[in-house]
């Protein structure tokens, strides 16, 4: 079987390695956050929610998944 | 009594608005706001916990269709990432209506306000009405007036503070230079602070601190509404002039 390549992102600050190929919609299913709940950005570009399944992760892409919390 | 609070073209009936910080749980924020009648509340931006899925988020808790959310900048300290969060912000659910806070003392929270200048005119030149966190300057008050603002917030005080309204002459000077929704923001604490902030002649007050850091937040925040709608009514009324003569309210005609 071929083996998966891997590469690493980082997330919230946390680097995680996932495999190649990866859509930003499959990885935050994948982790399981409410897509209408938040905002993306992907390498300091806000991404439209509507274009995730068309965006495929590359090694070193640092993403921000923000949502509202209490504040005044 | 047709009175209402009206911002960037919206109508609201409370004018008393509050923020969702500081409070034990979720429960108890959404139970203060119940008690406070606000239909606007200042909400943060910040990372999802990716690493506890199950954290409770605030929207499970407080209605954004039910409740205004006005998402707020608070803890950035230049324009470039006051910009970042509100455009973030904007992307969640297409909030256009957003609260400016640019910071630029650690210790007062005092606003930056050269830097709070040049970001509220990026953002309303981006479609974004943009209420003003600021200092109680009149003359930053109009220039943010003239940059696009849709509504000045002048601090009472350092955020948090209590100390009420330090400056209030400096509120009625803005009051009485412009016609955009003058609400303080920041400093009160307690509920009198904020009749005297209506009385003033602001459109409505923000408050957090107060509320929820109250020994009862729950009485607290009723105790902030109804002082809110005492001194709008106050306000209204047109209170009578200061003299240092006595003036006796019975007749003194027919004495005895």
């Amino acid at each position: 079987m071929k083996k998966l390549k891997k590469i690493k992102i980082k997330i919230n600050g946390k680097t995680k390695t996932i495999i190649d190929k990866l859509t930003l919609h499959k990885l935050i299913n994948d982790i399981k956050i409410p897509i209408t709940k938040v905002a993306i950005e992907l390498n300091k570009e806000i991404i439209d929610k509507r274009k995730l399944k068309k965006i495929y992760l590359r090694n070193n892409d640092v993403i921000e998944i923000v949502h509202f919390i209490g504040g005044g | 009594m047709k009175d209402k609070f009206t911002v960037a073209n919206k109508k609201f009936k409370s004018r008393l608005i509050v923020g969702t910080g500081k409070y034990k749980t979720m429960t108890e924020c959404a139970k203060a706001i119940k008690f406070s009648g606000a239909d606007i509340v200042t909400v943060a931006v910040r990372r999802v916990n990716i690493s506890d899925k199950h954290k409770p988020l605030l929207m499970d808790y407080i209605d954004p269709k039910k409740i205004t959310y006005l998402p707020n900048t608070a803890g950035c300290f230049t324009s470039e990432d006051a910009l970042r969060t509100l455009r973030l912000a904007r992307e969640i659910g297409g909030w256009k209506l957003v609260k400016l806070e640019v910071l630029g003392d650690k210790k007062n929270l005092f606003p930056d306000m050269i830097e709070t200048l040049k970001s509220t005119e990026v953002l309303s030149n981006e479609g974004f009405k943009v209420m003003v966190y600021c200092n109680d300057d009149p003359l930053m008050a109009k220039r943010l007036e003239n940059v696009g603002a849709s509504a000045i917030m002048p601090l009472a005080a350092p955020i948090g503070s209590g100390l009420g309204i330090l400056n209030k002459t400096n509120i009625k000077i803005i009051r009485n230079q412009t016609k955009l929704p003058l609400i303080i923001d920041a400093g009160l604490g307690q509920a009198s602070d904020a009749t005297i902030a209506m009385e003033l002649g602001c459109d409505g007050v923000l408050v957090n601190t107060a509320i929820a850091k109250a020994k009862k937040p729950f009485e607290m925040a009723l105790a902030f509404k109804n002082a809110v709608i005492a001194g709008r009514q106050s306000y209204l009324s047109g209170r009578i002039n200061k003299t240092l003569i006595g003036s006796p309210s019975s007749p003194t005609k027919g004495i005895i």
